[in-house]
């Protein structure tokens, strides 16, 4: 293989961060290069340089054996990079072809276009019609749509930020296939993902950042998962350990739990049913927008439902408030942290205020007991590991990690009867996720039922004593978790959506 | 009260006349909103641009430098919004209500030397033979050219935004800001050049009333145009087409309850001048069905911070 692109000593300090220090490292054309690393290790400012989107300090960059050096985009794709975003670079009210000509240089009119994304979605199994509206596409379909724009330039590297983060396991095999094909054609990929086994499966070889700087390089197929995340986290990891126990009385039931979707882009509940005894952990699975969010919001009583169908230690609870909830022991922390789970420019003190004045007796007769607020925020920092100045800091200024801590670590310590979280660990580096499971089970092993919804498979096997997956607003058949395996929860979580193949 | 004193040939032509600073002012503001930006100061950029306009009208004693010297001047006067809100990332709303406060102010100040003075009048453009068709000639084809520039306007915006690369540049990075720069589109450089594209047009649509429509100059002459301009583009969905009918539904009130008034209903004149915009404002509420059609990214202030 003839060597592709190669950084040499590259440097990018932001204010009080380094965020890149000397990394070197070269890919090979046909190479399936891993870029592994913790959160604020550096990857995302590494392959942002690479794209032109950061100028780095020091340090240069050669493709094919000349210098490169992009001022922006535009000049990177010129040279045959390509960049599929993590969290994507979509128009929702776009239709599928407009956004591919936006990410083109000279795109053809529309309608060659729209021939030519059809021939290539043929081409590689990843079949999209382009006059459809983005945002109406599933995630998987959407990551079809980023994929098909960088293909359509015929880039001689592909740079892929976590892609595997939202598809379902069979759309994670169609993908890999299709960039195994890839590969074979010649095109290098620079592969980022927190998903070990993963890139043991397709990469051949791996570099490893740590605080901004190389700290390890390895072939991923002669090395373990785990002393991969060693190196990652740079310390020996703790996984979550359990006790067996057996669940207690029921104390949330669902049955025929149907709503209306709340707005335009959300997902309707389809008589969503089940039983939760305490001590138990149910663990959620599914591919994000199937419900998730409309779940959670059903069970915190964000949105009311009609009678019946929800009943917390056998009263109807369906048209209750949260506040009312959370009296009752019922407690929630959604998916978004910022803005949702808590309120970016409030204080620590005033976000632990605002879901625990009422379990915390925080609040007199209409009165607030800061003080008290400011205890429970400190126990939550202290008990959670919560890296931050003090409980005087905003939600805003902690790192996504830290506050994700922060917010299940405030609903943990308020004792809930049943605690229900949607994407516990989004985002969050292995020793924090571990943290936060083990808090999680902890809670559980204390007779709390804990509902955790989520799209990382191996978070849930590792947790939940049994496993359902939401699709289209209704839920699967609960099973044990243990025993499952990857296909069957597969088809659990809908099946491919339509994906095939690559068939050339 | 006798109706039939209403001539339908005038009246037509009065409410095409009576719209036009309403399309000016509501395509710039349509274009600058498709690109994410939310500029109240329409109503201070059109008095600016109305008083520029009377002001360079007077003096040079051509109309067309003074519609010229309007454009010139609304765009003058929004690079102060843009420089508030795209390089100094205040608060979009505050500044434009600031604009609109301060063009009213400024034109008052330099319209001093000019109340009372006729401008220069603008000719109807020559159609020929073809302006003496019965009906069609008079109604259609007895205007002046800024009557016409302002539907060619229209017709290209709503052009450009559909069918043309520039159109889509515009409404990704008006859609989704961030994702526009991850492509590496410059947000800040294509907002600016919007907010002076709308501007201008406001100050197109400010000189329309002052050397047209009424024409001469007194403080505060454009009479919340602006402000039914911004609700114009709201109810019209962002699209220019739509946009068009609204204006010419508020013009055509207007000259109505001109022409009752002038054939003595007996409404009382204020519940008559008020009467447009509150049934313009009522009817496009109506008809704006599809309330997902805002830009995505409307009045959040874009900063690379990645």
């Amino acid at each position: 293989m003839t060597q592709l692109m190669s950084l040499d000593g590259l440097t990018k300090a932001y204010p009080g961060v380094v965020a890149n220090d000397d990394v070197s490292l070269s890919i090979a054309s046909g190479e399936v290069h891993a870029l592994l690393g913790e959160n604020g290790a550096g990857k995302s400012t590494l392959v942002k340089m690479i794209y032109g989107l950061v100028k780095p300090d020091k340090g240069r960059m050669r493709m094919n054996g000349a210098d490169y050096a992009p001022a922006e985009p535009r000049a990177a794709r010129a040279a045959g990079v390509g960049m599929v975003f993590q969290h994507f670079s979509l128009f929702d009210a776009l239709s599928v072809a407009e956004n591919i000509a936006l990410g083109m240089e000279n795109a053809p009119r529309m309608r060659a276009l729209s021939a030519r994304i059809r021939a290539v979605s043929e081409t590689y199994g990843l079949p999209l019609s382009p006059d459809r509206i983005v945002g109406d596409l599933s995630a998987g379909e959407r990551q079809r749509v980023e994929i098909i724009r960088c293909l359509l330039q015929e880039p001689k590297l592909l740079i892929m930020d976590e892609p595997t983060s939202v598809l379902t396991p069979q759309e994670v095999d169609i993908l890999f296939q299709t960039l195994r094909k890839l590969s074979a054609e010649g095109t290098a990929i620079l592969y980022i993902s927190h998903k070990l086994e993963e890139i043991r499966a397709l990469c051949d070889a791996a570099t490893i950042l740590r605080g901004g700087k190389v700290v390890a390089t390895c072939v991923p197929s002669e090395t373990t998962a785990r002393d991969m995340a060693e190196m990652m986290v740079g310390s020996v990891l703790k996984v979550p350990t359990r006790a067996g126990k057996v669940p207690g009385e029921t104390v949330l039931k669902l049955e025929g739990l149907s709503a209306p979707a709340p707005n335009a882009f959300g997902m309707p509940l389809r008589d969503i049913g089940f039983d939760l005894r305490s001590g138990e952990v149910l663990g959620i699975g599914g591919v994000a927008g199937n419900g998730q969010d409309e779940l959670l919001a059903a069970l915190s009583g964000e949105m009311t439902v009609k009678p019946g169908m929800i009943r917390f230690q056998g009263t109807d609870i369906g048209a209750l408030r949260p506040t009312a909830r959370r009296a009752l022991g019922l407690l929630a922390a959604p998916e978004e942290r910022l803005g949702h789970a808590a309120v970016p420019d409030m204080t620590l003190t005033e976000n632990a205020m605002l879901t625990g004045a009422a379990r915390e007796r925080l609040e007199h007769h209409g009165f607030l007991d800061w003080d008290a607020a400011k205890r429970f925020a400190n126990n939550i920092i202290e008990r959670f590991d919560v890296r931050t100045p003090g409980p005087s800091a905003t939600a805003r200024s902690l790192s996504g990690g830290n506050l994700q801590k922060f917010v299940i670590g405030r609903e943990v310590m308020q004792r809930p009867e049943v605690l229900v979280v949607n994407q516990p660990t989004w985002g969050v580096d292995a020793s924090a996720a571990a943290a936060i499971r083990q808090a999680l089970l902890d809670l559980a092993e204390k007779g709390a039922a804990v509902i955790v919804i989520s799209q990382d498979l191996d978070e849930l096997m590792e947790i939940s004593d049994r496993f359902a997956a939401l699709n289209e607003g209704r839920l699967s058949a609960t099973m044990p978790a243990l025993g499952l395996d990857v296909a069957e929860i597969g088809q659990m979580m809908g099946g491919t959506h339509g994906m095939e193949v690559a068939h050339v | 009260m006798d109706l039939s004193a209403i001539n339908p040939v005038l009246f037509i032509a009065g409410f095409l006349v009576a719209a036009t600073p309403l399309i000016f002012a509501a395509i710039g503001e349509l274009v600058v909103e498709r690109t994410g930006v939310l500029n109240l100061g329409v109503e201070g950029m059109m008095i600016a641009g109305a008083i520029c306009g009377f002001a360079v009208a007077v003096e040079t004693g051509s109309p067309l430098a003074g519609f010229a010297a309007a454009a010139v001047g609304g765009a003058v006067i929004s690079l102060l919004f843009a420089f508030l809100t795209q390089v100094m990332l205040a608060n979009q709303v505050a500044s434009g209500l600031a604009l609109t406060l301060f063009g009213l102010g400024l034109s008052a100040l330099l319209g001093q030397s000019y109340v009372g003075i006729k401008p220069p009048r603008l000719g109807d453009v020559d159609f020929g033979r073809l302006a003496d068709i019965p009906v069609i000639g008079p109604v259609l084809l007895s205007h002046d050219l800024m009557l016409y520039a302002a539907l060619a306007l229209v017709i290209t915006v709503w052009v450009v935004l559909k069918f043309t690369r520039l159109g889509l540049i515009l409404r990704a990075v008006g859609e989704n800001h961030d994702a526009a720069h991850a492509l590496g589109y410059k947000v800040v450089r294509i907002r600016t050049a919007a907010i002076m594209f709308g501007g201008a047009c406001a100050g197109l649509g400010g000189a329309y009333i002052s050397l047209i429509r009424v024409p001469q100059w007194t403080e505060g002459m454009t009479a919340g145009v602006g402000w039914i301009a911004l609700a114009l583009v709201v109810f019209a969905s962002w699209k220019p087409l739509r946009l068009l009918i609204g204006a010419y539904l508020f013009g055509g009130l207007v000259q109505l309850q001109l022409n009752l008034q002038a054939v003595g209903v007996a409404i009382p004149v204020e519940y008559l001048a008020m009467s447009p915009y509150v049934i313009t404002i009522v009817v496009l509420v109506i008809l704006s069905a599809d309330k997902t059609a805002a830009p995505g990214s409307l009045g959040r202030n874009f900063h690379a911070s990645s």
